[in-house]
Protein backbone atom coordinates (compact mmCIF):
# COMPACT_ATOMS: atom_id res chain seq x y z
CA UNK A 1 0.00 0.00 0.00
CA UNK A 2 1.25 3.23 -1.29
CA UNK A 3 -0.76 4.97 1.51
CA UNK A 4 1.15 3.61 4.17
CA UNK A 5 4.81 4.27 2.83
CA UNK A 6 3.67 8.16 2.18
CA UNK A 7 2.53 8.50 6.00
CA UNK A 8 5.54 6.93 7.40
CA UNK A 9 7.97 9.24 5.05
CA UNK A 10 5.31 12.09 6.48
CA UNK A 11 5.12 11.26 10.21
CA UNK A 12 8.52 8.78 10.41
CA UNK A 13 8.60 7.50 14.02
CA UNK A 14 5.10 8.08 14.93
CA UNK A 15 4.98 5.33 12.78
CA UNK A 16 5.51 2.13 14.91
CA UNK A 17 4.77 -0.35 12.77
CA UNK A 18 2.79 -1.86 10.01
CA UNK A 19 0.97 -5.24 9.06
CA UNK A 20 0.03 -5.42 5.14
CA UNK A 21 -0.15 -9.48 4.75
CA UNK A 22 -3.34 -9.83 6.89
CA UNK A 23 -6.74 -9.83 5.68
CA UNK A 24 -7.43 -6.24 7.37
CA UNK A 25 -3.88 -4.66 7.12
CA UNK A 26 -3.13 -1.97 9.75
CA UNK A 27 -0.92 0.47 10.93
CA UNK A 28 0.20 1.05 14.84
CA UNK A 29 0.42 4.61 15.42
CA UNK A 30 2.32 6.22 18.64
CA UNK A 31 0.20 7.38 21.28
CA UNK A 32 1.61 11.27 20.76
CA UNK A 33 1.03 11.23 17.28
CA UNK A 34 -2.15 10.08 17.15
CA UNK A 35 -4.07 13.03 16.91
CA UNK A 36 -1.52 14.66 14.03
CA UNK A 37 -1.78 11.76 12.18
CA UNK A 38 -5.37 11.35 12.42
CA UNK A 39 -5.87 15.00 11.47
CA UNK A 40 -4.25 14.64 8.27
CA UNK A 41 -5.92 11.56 7.37
CA UNK A 42 -9.14 13.34 7.38
CA UNK A 43 -8.41 16.54 6.18
CA UNK A 44 -6.20 15.45 2.96
CA UNK A 45 -8.24 15.31 0.20
CA UNK A 46 -6.33 12.57 -1.45
CA UNK A 47 -7.21 10.24 1.84
CA UNK A 48 -10.24 11.85 2.79
CA UNK A 49 -11.12 9.48 5.97
CA UNK A 50 -13.76 11.46 6.79
CA UNK A 51 -15.72 8.76 8.46
CA UNK A 52 -14.76 6.66 11.86
CA UNK A 53 -16.32 3.97 11.49
CA UNK A 54 -16.06 2.21 14.95
CA UNK A 55 -13.27 2.58 17.94
CA UNK A 56 -12.50 -0.67 19.85
CA UNK A 57 -10.08 -1.84 22.65
CA UNK A 58 -8.61 -5.85 22.83
CA UNK A 59 -7.37 -6.92 25.79
CA UNK A 60 -4.18 -8.95 25.61
CA UNK A 61 -3.85 -10.47 28.97
CA UNK A 62 -4.60 -14.27 29.87
CA UNK A 63 -5.74 -14.56 33.57
CA UNK A 64 -4.94 -18.43 33.90
CA UNK A 65 -1.68 -18.67 34.59
CA UNK A 66 -1.34 -22.17 32.71
CA UNK A 67 -2.38 -20.71 29.70
CA UNK A 68 -0.59 -17.70 30.02
CA UNK A 69 2.82 -19.65 29.61
CA UNK A 70 1.84 -20.39 25.95
CA UNK A 71 0.74 -17.32 24.56
CA UNK A 72 2.85 -14.78 22.47
CA UNK A 73 2.25 -11.49 23.89
CA UNK A 74 3.73 -9.51 26.50
CA UNK A 75 0.17 -8.10 28.49
CA UNK A 76 -0.91 -4.66 26.98
CA UNK A 77 -4.40 -3.54 25.38
CA UNK A 78 -4.75 -2.35 22.21
CA UNK A 79 -6.98 0.38 20.67
CA UNK A 80 -8.61 0.03 17.28
CA UNK A 81 -9.71 2.74 14.94
CA UNK A 82 -11.54 1.59 11.68
CA UNK A 83 -11.41 4.34 9.22
CA UNK A 84 -13.16 4.61 5.83
CA UNK A 85 -13.77 7.07 3.09
CA UNK A 86 -17.75 8.05 1.43
CA UNK A 87 -15.92 9.21 -1.82
CA UNK A 88 -12.60 7.61 -2.05
CA UNK A 89 -14.01 4.29 -1.05
CA UNK A 90 -11.42 3.11 0.88
CA UNK A 91 -10.44 1.75 4.28
CA UNK A 92 -7.58 1.88 6.94
CA UNK A 93 -6.93 -0.01 10.53
CA UNK A 94 -5.01 2.13 12.76
CA UNK A 95 -3.90 0.64 16.10
CA UNK A 96 -2.28 1.77 19.52
CA UNK A 97 -0.48 -0.10 21.98
CA UNK A 98 -0.87 0.61 25.47
CA UNK A 99 0.52 -0.42 28.64
CA UNK A 100 -3.00 -2.42 30.43
CA UNK A 101 -2.30 0.19 33.34
CA UNK A 102 -0.61 3.77 33.58
CA UNK A 103 2.58 2.98 35.14
CA UNK A 104 1.73 -0.39 35.85
CA UNK A 105 -0.78 0.78 38.71
CA UNK A 106 -3.21 -1.23 38.65
CA UNK A 107 -6.62 1.00 38.96
CA UNK A 108 -4.72 3.67 37.04
CA UNK A 109 -6.38 3.77 33.25
CA UNK A 110 -3.81 3.87 30.70
CA UNK A 111 -4.15 7.23 28.60
CA UNK A 112 -4.88 8.42 24.95
CA UNK A 113 -6.05 11.72 23.80
CA UNK A 114 -9.35 12.00 22.28
CA UNK A 115 -9.96 12.23 18.72
CA UNK A 116 -13.59 13.70 19.70
CA UNK A 117 -12.51 17.18 18.46
CA UNK A 118 -11.45 15.29 14.84
CA UNK A 119 -14.71 12.40 14.57
CA UNK A 120 -17.60 13.16 16.93
CA UNK A 121 -18.41 10.00 16.16
CA UNK A 122 -15.50 9.01 18.61
CA UNK A 123 -17.15 10.83 21.35
CA UNK A 124 -20.01 8.20 22.22
CA UNK A 125 -17.64 5.41 20.94
CA UNK A 126 -14.82 6.42 23.34
CA UNK A 127 -17.29 6.55 25.94
CA UNK A 128 -17.96 2.79 25.68
CA UNK A 129 -13.95 1.86 25.36
CA UNK A 130 -13.90 4.03 28.61
CA UNK A 131 -16.75 2.35 30.04
CA UNK A 132 -16.01 -1.33 29.10
CA UNK A 133 -12.60 -1.55 28.22
CA UNK A 134 -11.13 1.23 30.60
CA UNK A 135 -9.28 3.33 28.86
CA UNK A 136 -8.86 7.19 29.90
CA UNK A 137 -9.49 9.79 26.72
CA UNK A 138 -7.70 13.17 27.71
CA UNK A 139 -9.38 16.00 26.62
CA UNK A 140 -12.73 13.86 26.13
CA UNK A 141 -15.68 16.70 26.58
CA UNK A 142 -17.86 14.22 28.82
CA UNK A 143 -15.74 10.76 29.37
CA UNK A 144 -18.64 9.21 31.78
CA UNK A 145 -19.84 5.55 31.69
CA UNK A 146 -22.35 5.25 29.06
CA UNK A 147 -23.70 1.29 28.98
CA UNK A 148 -23.06 0.72 32.47
CA UNK A 149 -24.29 2.18 35.56
CA UNK A 150 -22.87 5.37 36.76
CA UNK A 151 -21.49 3.83 39.95
CA UNK A 152 -20.38 0.79 38.27
CA UNK A 153 -17.04 -0.70 39.35
CA UNK A 154 -14.37 -2.46 36.79
CA UNK A 155 -14.40 -2.72 33.72
CA UNK A 156 -16.31 -5.65 32.41
CA UNK A 157 -14.42 -6.19 29.18
CA UNK A 158 -11.07 -6.37 30.77
CA UNK A 159 -10.19 -10.67 30.73
CA UNK A 160 -8.96 -10.46 34.31
CA UNK A 161 -12.62 -8.93 35.09
CA UNK A 162 -14.54 -10.52 37.96
CA UNK A 163 -18.13 -10.30 37.70
CA UNK A 164 -19.44 -9.23 41.10
CA UNK A 165 -21.49 -10.89 43.77
CA UNK A 166 -24.18 -8.43 43.83
CA UNK A 167 -24.96 -4.95 42.97
CA UNK A 168 -27.45 -2.50 45.03
CA UNK A 169 -29.09 -6.13 46.33
CA UNK A 170 -29.15 -7.91 42.69
CA UNK A 171 -27.34 -11.48 42.93
CA UNK A 172 -24.96 -11.61 40.57
CA UNK A 173 -24.87 -15.27 39.74
CA UNK B 1 -56.87 36.93 9.68
CA UNK B 2 -54.36 36.54 10.85
CA UNK B 3 -54.10 37.31 14.64
CA UNK B 4 -51.37 40.50 15.52
CA UNK B 5 -49.39 39.28 18.33
CA UNK B 6 -46.96 41.74 20.49
CA UNK B 7 -44.00 40.07 20.71
CA UNK B 8 -42.96 42.01 24.42
CA UNK B 9 -46.50 41.16 25.47
CA UNK B 10 -46.15 37.68 24.53
CA UNK B 11 -42.56 37.49 25.84
CA UNK B 12 -43.76 39.13 29.58
CA UNK B 13 -46.74 36.65 30.22
CA UNK B 14 -45.43 33.41 29.39
CA UNK B 15 -41.60 33.71 30.77
CA UNK B 16 -40.53 30.51 32.34
CA UNK B 17 -37.96 29.10 34.78
CA UNK B 18 -35.78 26.45 32.85
CA UNK B 19 -37.15 22.89 33.89
CA UNK B 20 -35.13 19.43 33.13
CA UNK B 21 -38.09 17.17 32.00
CA UNK B 22 -37.22 13.59 31.82
CA UNK B 23 -38.11 11.70 28.55
CA UNK B 24 -38.84 7.86 29.19
CA UNK B 25 -37.00 5.35 29.74
CA UNK B 26 -40.76 3.81 29.42
CA UNK B 27 -42.53 6.44 26.76
CA UNK B 28 -44.08 5.54 23.63
CA UNK B 29 -42.12 7.65 21.38
CA UNK B 30 -39.00 6.60 22.49
CA UNK B 31 -39.27 3.05 20.72
CA UNK B 32 -37.83 1.45 23.27
CA UNK B 33 -36.01 2.22 26.40
CA UNK B 34 -33.90 5.64 25.86
CA UNK B 35 -34.16 7.79 28.25
CA UNK B 36 -33.94 11.63 27.29
CA UNK B 37 -33.79 14.19 29.48
CA UNK B 38 -34.73 17.64 27.98
CA UNK B 39 -33.23 21.16 29.40
CA UNK B 40 -36.36 23.14 28.61
CA UNK B 41 -37.31 27.18 28.39
CA UNK B 42 -40.97 26.96 27.81
CA UNK B 43 -41.33 24.98 24.86
CA UNK B 44 -38.38 25.28 23.65
CA UNK B 45 -35.73 22.88 23.93
CA UNK B 46 -32.01 24.25 24.86
CA UNK B 47 -30.42 20.68 25.02
CA UNK B 48 -31.20 17.10 25.46
CA UNK B 49 -29.24 14.55 27.02
CA UNK B 50 -29.55 10.87 25.62
CA UNK B 51 -29.15 8.12 28.51
CA UNK B 52 -28.39 4.76 26.96
CA UNK B 53 -27.84 0.97 28.78
CA UNK B 54 -31.48 0.45 29.78
CA UNK B 55 -31.03 -2.81 27.67
CA UNK B 56 -27.31 -3.66 28.24
CA UNK B 57 -27.04 -7.56 27.86
CA UNK B 58 -22.97 -7.91 27.60
CA UNK B 59 -23.27 -9.37 23.98
CA UNK B 60 -19.74 -8.65 23.35
CA UNK B 61 -18.76 -10.09 26.90
CA UNK B 62 -20.97 -13.13 25.74
CA UNK B 63 -19.12 -13.57 22.19
CA UNK B 64 -15.91 -14.03 24.06
CA UNK B 65 -16.80 -17.50 25.17
CA UNK B 66 -19.04 -18.81 23.09
CA UNK B 67 -18.37 -20.53 19.74
CA UNK B 68 -19.22 -17.87 16.37
CA UNK B 69 -22.01 -20.27 15.35
CA UNK B 70 -23.28 -20.22 19.09
CA UNK B 71 -23.28 -16.15 19.06
CA UNK B 72 -25.65 -16.03 15.55
CA UNK B 73 -29.06 -16.22 19.02
CA UNK B 74 -27.22 -13.00 20.18
CA UNK B 75 -27.34 -10.79 17.12
CA UNK B 76 -30.99 -11.07 16.32
CA UNK B 77 -31.31 -9.71 19.70
CA UNK B 78 -29.64 -6.53 18.68
CA UNK B 79 -31.50 -4.97 16.13
CA UNK B 80 -34.09 -7.58 16.43
CA UNK B 81 -36.88 -6.22 14.00
CA UNK B 82 -34.52 -6.93 11.56
CA UNK B 83 -32.46 -9.91 12.92
CA UNK B 84 -31.81 -11.74 9.41
CA UNK B 85 -29.68 -8.62 8.75
CA UNK B 86 -27.71 -8.94 12.24
CA UNK B 87 -27.14 -12.60 11.31
CA UNK B 88 -25.81 -11.80 8.02
CA UNK B 89 -23.41 -9.13 9.03
CA UNK B 90 -21.82 -11.67 11.91
CA UNK B 91 -22.06 -14.79 9.25
CA UNK B 92 -19.94 -12.77 6.51
CA UNK B 93 -17.81 -11.48 9.52
CA UNK B 94 -17.27 -14.64 10.08
CA UNK B 95 -16.79 -16.23 6.79
CA UNK B 96 -14.21 -13.50 6.20
CA UNK B 97 -12.01 -14.58 8.72
CA UNK B 98 -12.44 -18.03 7.44
CA UNK B 99 -12.37 -17.60 3.61
CA UNK B 100 -15.01 -19.27 3.40
CA UNK B 101 -16.94 -18.43 -0.40
CA UNK B 102 -20.55 -19.12 -1.03
CA UNK B 103 -22.01 -20.93 -4.07
CA UNK B 104 -24.00 -18.64 -6.43
CA UNK B 105 -27.63 -19.66 -4.98
CA UNK B 106 -26.46 -19.32 -1.32
CA UNK B 107 -25.69 -15.72 -2.51
CA UNK B 108 -29.08 -15.09 -4.01
CA UNK B 109 -30.90 -16.97 -1.03
CA UNK B 110 -29.14 -14.24 1.26
CA UNK B 111 -30.47 -11.57 -1.15
CA UNK B 112 -33.84 -12.58 -0.89
CA UNK B 113 -34.38 -12.94 3.32
CA UNK B 114 -31.79 -9.40 3.89
CA UNK B 115 -33.73 -7.73 1.46
CA UNK B 116 -37.44 -8.91 2.80
CA UNK B 117 -35.75 -8.77 6.39
CA UNK B 118 -35.45 -4.47 4.93
CA UNK B 119 -39.03 -4.70 4.16
CA UNK B 120 -40.05 -5.47 7.27
CA UNK B 121 -37.54 -3.42 9.44
CA UNK B 122 -39.02 -0.38 7.29
CA UNK B 123 -42.48 -1.08 7.50
CA UNK B 124 -42.23 -0.77 11.03
CA UNK B 125 -39.98 2.23 11.14
CA UNK B 126 -43.07 3.72 9.11
CA UNK B 127 -45.90 2.61 11.40
CA UNK B 128 -44.19 3.83 14.55
CA UNK B 129 -43.15 7.03 12.77
CA UNK B 130 -46.63 7.35 12.72
CA UNK B 131 -47.66 6.62 16.31
CA UNK B 132 -44.95 9.33 17.18
CA UNK B 133 -46.70 11.90 15.11
CA UNK B 134 -49.90 11.06 16.57
CA UNK B 135 -51.84 8.98 13.79
CA UNK B 136 -52.43 5.60 14.39
CA UNK B 137 -53.84 3.44 11.95
CA UNK B 138 -50.62 3.84 9.80
CA UNK B 139 -48.76 1.34 12.46
CA UNK B 140 -51.83 -1.07 11.83
CA UNK B 141 -51.56 -1.28 8.03
CA UNK B 142 -47.64 -1.45 8.56
CA UNK B 143 -47.89 -4.38 11.26
CA UNK B 144 -50.66 -6.50 8.83
CA UNK B 145 -47.96 -6.26 5.83
CA UNK B 146 -44.83 -6.93 8.29
CA UNK B 147 -46.73 -10.05 9.51
CA UNK B 148 -46.71 -11.73 6.17
CA UNK B 149 -43.59 -11.28 5.78
CA UNK B 150 -43.02 -13.18 9.50
CA UNK B 151 -44.88 -15.73 8.14
CA UNK B 152 -42.88 -16.44 4.90
CA UNK B 153 -39.69 -16.22 7.81
CA UNK B 154 -41.44 -18.81 9.98
CA UNK B 155 -41.89 -20.82 6.85
CA UNK B 156 -37.88 -20.89 6.15
CA UNK B 157 -36.99 -21.25 9.63
CA UNK B 158 -39.79 -21.68 12.32
CA UNK B 159 -39.05 -18.52 14.04
CA UNK B 160 -40.97 -15.48 13.69
CA UNK B 161 -38.80 -12.63 15.34
CA UNK B 162 -35.23 -13.95 16.33
CA UNK B 163 -34.52 -16.24 13.03
CA UNK B 164 -31.10 -17.41 13.52
CA UNK B 165 -31.20 -18.26 9.52
CA UNK B 166 -28.23 -16.82 8.09
CA UNK B 167 -25.41 -18.33 9.64
CA UNK B 168 -21.52 -18.43 9.02
CA UNK B 169 -21.13 -20.98 6.05
CA UNK B 170 -24.58 -19.91 4.34
CA UNK B 171 -28.18 -20.82 5.92
CA UNK B 172 -29.73 -23.66 8.48
CA UNK B 173 -31.95 -24.93 5.68
CA UNK B 174 -33.25 -24.08 2.05
CA UNK B 175 -36.46 -22.20 1.12
CA UNK B 176 -39.37 -25.11 1.57
CA UNK B 177 -41.68 -26.00 -1.53
CA UNK B 178 -43.82 -23.75 -2.83
CA UNK B 179 -41.93 -20.95 -0.91
CA UNK B 180 -41.45 -18.63 -3.65
CA UNK B 181 -44.68 -18.75 -5.12
CA UNK B 182 -46.02 -17.39 -1.34
CA UNK B 183 -43.32 -14.76 -1.69
CA UNK B 184 -44.07 -13.67 -5.32
CA UNK B 185 -47.89 -13.43 -4.39
CA UNK B 186 -46.83 -11.32 -1.09
CA UNK B 187 -44.53 -9.23 -3.28
CA UNK B 188 -47.79 -8.76 -5.55
CA UNK B 189 -50.15 -7.48 -2.69
CA UNK B 190 -47.51 -5.62 -1.02
CA UNK B 191 -46.82 -3.28 -3.95
CA UNK B 192 -50.17 -1.15 -4.51
CA UNK B 193 -50.17 -0.75 -0.64
CA UNK B 194 -47.34 1.00 -0.72
CA UNK B 195 -49.19 3.72 -2.38
CA UNK B 196 -51.69 3.88 0.20
CA UNK B 197 -48.90 4.65 3.05
CA UNK B 198 -47.70 7.33 0.91
CA UNK B 199 -51.56 8.82 0.58
CA UNK B 200 -51.66 8.02 4.08
CA UNK B 201 -48.69 9.90 5.46
CA UNK B 202 -45.61 10.68 2.71
CA UNK B 203 -48.49 12.92 1.06
CA UNK B 204 -50.21 13.59 3.94
CA UNK B 205 -50.24 17.70 4.78
CA UNK B 206 -50.27 17.31 8.76
CA UNK B 207 -47.29 14.73 8.19
CA UNK B 208 -45.42 17.21 6.34
CA UNK B 209 -46.39 20.41 8.45
CA UNK B 210 -44.76 17.69 11.00
CA UNK B 211 -41.79 16.87 9.24
CA UNK B 212 -40.90 19.46 6.39
CA UNK B 213 -37.72 21.40 7.44
CA UNK B 214 -37.75 20.05 11.14
CA UNK B 215 -34.28 18.03 12.35
CA UNK B 216 -32.06 19.39 9.55
CA UNK B 217 -29.35 17.13 9.59
CA UNK B 218 -26.25 18.51 7.10
CA UNK B 219 -24.63 15.88 5.20
CA UNK B 220 -20.97 17.25 6.74
CA UNK B 221 -23.10 16.57 10.29
CA UNK B 222 -24.00 13.18 9.14
CA UNK B 223 -20.44 12.17 7.98
CA UNK B 224 -18.70 13.45 11.16
CA UNK B 225 -21.48 11.69 13.73
CA UNK B 226 -21.10 8.30 11.70
CA UNK B 227 -25.11 8.39 10.88
CA UNK B 228 -25.30 5.66 7.98
CA UNK B 229 -27.86 3.98 6.34
CA UNK B 230 -31.18 6.39 5.41
CA UNK B 231 -30.13 8.88 7.84
CA UNK B 232 -27.06 9.83 6.06
CA UNK B 233 -28.75 9.36 2.37
CA UNK B 234 -31.59 11.64 3.53
CA UNK B 235 -29.19 14.03 3.78
CA UNK B 236 -28.34 13.61 0.34
CA UNK B 237 -24.61 11.94 0.68
CA UNK B 238 -24.71 9.03 -2.11
CA UNK B 239 -23.53 6.32 0.09
CA UNK B 240 -24.52 2.10 0.12
CA UNK B 241 -22.38 -0.37 1.21
CA UNK B 242 -24.15 -2.88 -1.30
CA UNK B 243 -22.61 -0.67 -4.06
CA UNK B 244 -19.80 1.16 -1.89
CA UNK B 245 -18.61 -1.62 0.57
CA UNK B 246 -15.93 -4.31 0.71
CA UNK B 247 -16.33 -6.63 -2.62
CA UNK B 248 -16.95 -9.58 -0.62
CA UNK B 249 -20.52 -7.99 0.39
CA UNK B 250 -20.88 -6.00 -2.95
CA UNK B 251 -20.62 -9.24 -5.52
CA UNK B 252 -23.64 -10.46 -3.68
CA UNK B 253 -25.65 -7.89 -5.62
CA UNK B 254 -23.41 -7.98 -8.68
CA UNK B 255 -25.46 -8.22 -11.77
CA UNK B 256 -28.54 -6.27 -10.02
CA UNK B 257 -30.67 -3.34 -11.15
CA UNK B 258 -31.03 -1.02 -8.45
CA UNK B 259 -29.82 2.68 -7.91
CA UNK B 260 -28.86 4.04 -4.51
CA UNK B 261 -31.99 5.84 -3.10
CA UNK B 262 -30.74 9.31 -2.70
CA UNK B 263 -31.48 12.89 -3.97
CA UNK B 264 -28.94 13.45 -6.95
CA UNK B 265 -28.82 17.01 -8.28
CA UNK B 266 -32.45 17.78 -6.66
CA UNK B 267 -33.95 14.28 -7.87
CA UNK B 268 -34.61 10.84 -6.49
CA UNK B 269 -34.78 7.75 -8.79
CA UNK B 270 -37.49 7.71 -10.72
CA UNK B 271 -37.82 3.93 -11.37
CA UNK B 272 -41.19 3.82 -9.65
CA UNK B 273 -44.07 5.78 -9.34
CA UNK B 274 -43.21 8.15 -6.00
CA UNK B 275 -44.74 10.90 -4.52
CA UNK B 276 -43.21 14.30 -5.26
CA UNK B 277 -41.24 15.69 -3.07
CA UNK B 278 -43.09 18.71 -1.39
CA UNK B 279 -42.01 22.44 -1.62
CA UNK B 280 -41.17 22.65 2.03
CA UNK B 281 -38.83 19.58 2.47
CA UNK B 282 -35.65 20.84 2.82
CA UNK B 283 -32.63 17.72 2.08
CA UNK B 284 -31.90 16.59 5.35
CA UNK B 285 -34.52 17.44 7.50
CA UNK B 286 -37.22 14.09 8.99
CA UNK B 287 -39.64 13.87 5.76
CA UNK B 288 -36.38 13.07 3.65
CA UNK B 289 -35.05 10.53 6.01
CA UNK B 290 -38.52 9.18 5.86
CA UNK B 291 -38.99 9.27 2.10
CA UNK B 292 -35.96 7.29 1.93
CA UNK B 293 -36.41 4.77 3.66
CA UNK B 294 -39.98 4.11 1.94
CA UNK B 295 -38.52 4.58 -1.42
CA UNK B 296 -36.07 1.78 -0.42
CA UNK B 297 -39.26 -0.69 0.49
CA UNK B 298 -40.08 -0.42 -3.14
CA UNK B 299 -36.05 -0.99 -4.41
CA UNK B 300 -36.43 -3.83 -2.09
CA UNK B 301 -39.34 -5.05 -3.69
CA UNK B 302 -37.46 -5.06 -7.23
CA UNK B 303 -34.14 -6.79 -5.87
CA UNK B 304 -36.16 -9.76 -4.04
CA UNK B 305 -37.47 -10.44 -7.04
CA UNK B 306 -34.59 -10.47 -9.14
CA UNK B 307 -32.65 -12.49 -6.36
CA UNK B 308 -36.13 -15.16 -6.56
CA UNK B 309 -35.09 -15.18 -10.42
CA UNK B 310 -31.67 -16.40 -10.03
CA UNK B 311 -32.20 -18.44 -7.19
CA UNK B 312 -34.40 -20.62 -9.51
CA UNK B 313 -31.83 -20.92 -12.03
CA UNK B 314 -28.42 -20.74 -9.92
CA UNK B 315 -25.93 -23.51 -8.90
CA UNK B 316 -24.72 -25.18 -5.87
CA UNK B 317 -26.34 -25.63 -2.95
CA UNK B 318 -27.85 -23.23 -0.47
CA UNK B 319 -25.08 -23.08 1.92
CA UNK B 320 -23.79 -25.63 4.17
CA UNK B 321 -22.89 -23.85 8.15
CA UNK B 322 -19.58 -24.22 9.17
CA UNK B 323 -19.55 -26.84 12.31
CA UNK B 324 -20.08 -25.33 15.53
CA UNK B 325 -17.17 -25.54 16.92
CA UNK B 326 -15.14 -24.90 13.94
CA UNK B 327 -11.63 -23.96 14.63
CA UNK B 328 -10.84 -20.21 13.78
CA UNK B 329 -7.88 -19.36 12.30
CA UNK B 330 -5.49 -16.99 14.16
CA UNK B 331 -6.61 -13.37 12.85
CA UNK B 332 -8.79 -9.88 13.24
CA UNK B 333 -11.27 -9.15 10.56
CA UNK B 334 -13.49 -6.44 10.40
CA UNK B 335 -17.01 -5.89 8.06
CA UNK B 336 -19.75 -3.88 7.54
CA UNK B 337 -22.66 -4.44 5.74
CA UNK B 338 -25.82 -2.23 4.81
CA UNK B 339 -28.36 -3.32 7.70
CA UNK B 340 -31.67 -1.44 7.42
CA UNK B 341 -31.07 0.79 9.99
CA UNK B 342 -27.32 1.96 8.62
CA UNK B 343 -24.00 0.08 8.47
CA UNK B 344 -23.78 -2.50 10.97
CA UNK B 345 -20.07 -4.02 11.72
CA UNK B 346 -18.45 -6.85 13.37
CA UNK B 347 -15.06 -6.65 14.38
CA UNK B 348 -13.70 -10.23 15.23
CA UNK B 349 -10.35 -11.43 16.62
CA UNK B 350 -9.46 -14.98 17.02
CA UNK B 351 -6.40 -16.35 18.79
CA UNK B 352 -6.79 -19.65 16.89
CA UNK B 353 -9.20 -21.37 18.74
CA UNK B 354 -13.14 -22.11 17.93
CA UNK B 355 -13.78 -19.33 20.47
CA UNK B 356 -13.06 -15.86 19.54
CA UNK B 357 -10.75 -13.37 21.77
CA UNK B 358 -12.68 -10.65 20.95
CA UNK B 359 -15.84 -9.60 19.58
CA UNK B 360 -17.47 -6.19 18.63
CA UNK B 361 -20.72 -4.77 17.18
CA UNK B 362 -20.49 -1.59 15.56
CA UNK B 363 -23.75 -0.51 16.09
CA UNK B 364 -25.96 1.94 13.40
CA UNK B 365 -28.48 3.16 15.48
CA UNK B 366 -26.01 3.93 18.11
CA UNK B 367 -24.18 6.47 16.16
CA UNK B 368 -27.23 7.48 14.46
CA UNK B 369 -28.83 8.50 18.10
CA UNK B 370 -25.23 10.06 19.12
CA UNK B 371 -26.49 12.69 16.56
CA UNK B 372 -29.65 13.84 18.52
CA UNK B 373 -28.11 16.60 20.94
CA UNK B 374 -27.07 18.57 17.68
CA UNK B 375 -30.25 18.04 16.13
CA UNK B 376 -33.00 18.92 19.21
CA UNK B 377 -31.49 22.24 19.84
CA UNK B 378 -33.82 24.90 19.80
CA UNK B 379 -36.73 22.78 18.81
CA UNK B 380 -39.94 22.98 20.65
CA UNK B 381 -40.29 19.73 22.86
CA UNK B 382 -43.37 18.27 20.51
CA UNK B 383 -40.97 17.63 17.72
CA UNK B 384 -38.74 16.03 19.83
CA UNK B 385 -40.86 12.43 19.15
CA UNK B 386 -40.39 13.62 15.10
CA UNK B 387 -36.48 13.86 15.27
CA UNK B 388 -36.04 11.06 17.40
CA UNK B 389 -38.61 9.08 15.28
CA UNK B 390 -36.96 10.06 11.98
CA UNK B 391 -33.55 8.08 13.37
CA UNK B 392 -35.05 4.96 13.30
CA UNK B 393 -33.45 3.70 16.36
CA UNK B 394 -33.91 -0.08 17.81
CA UNK B 395 -32.49 0.18 21.75
CA UNK B 396 -31.32 -3.63 21.33
CA UNK B 397 -29.03 -2.38 18.81
CA UNK B 398 -27.68 0.40 20.50
CA UNK B 399 -27.24 -1.14 23.64
CA UNK B 400 -26.54 -4.46 22.59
Amino acid sequence: MSLVADLKKKFGDKILAEKLDVIDPWIEVSVEGLCEVATYLKDEPSLAFDMLNCITAVDYCEPDPKKAKKVDWEPHLEVVYHLSSTTRKHTLVLKLMLPRWKNDQEGELPEVSTVSGIWSTADWHEREVYDLSGVHFVGHPNLRRILCPEDWVGYPLRKDYEMPLDYHGIRGR
Amino acid sequence: MATQVDDKIVEFDVRTDEMLVNMGPQHPSTHGVLRLVLRTDGEIVSEVTPHIGYLHRCAEKIGENVTPRQWIPYTDRMDYLAAMNMNLGWAMCVEKLLDHQLSEKAKHLRVIISELGRIASHLVGMGTYGLDLGTFSPFLYAFREREKILDLFEDVCGARLTYSYITPGGCTADLPDGWLENCEQFLQQLEPVISEYHTLLTTNAIFIKRTCGIGLLTPEMALDYGCTGPVLRGSGVDYDLRRDGEERYTEMYDGYAFEVIVQKDGNYPRDHDYPSVPVDAVLGDCWHRFYVRMLEVMQAIDLVRQAMDRYRSAEGDWGIPIKLTQKLPKGEVYLETEAPKGQMGFYLVSDGSPIPWRVRARSSSFSNLSVTHELCRGIPIADVPAVVGSLDVVMGEIDR
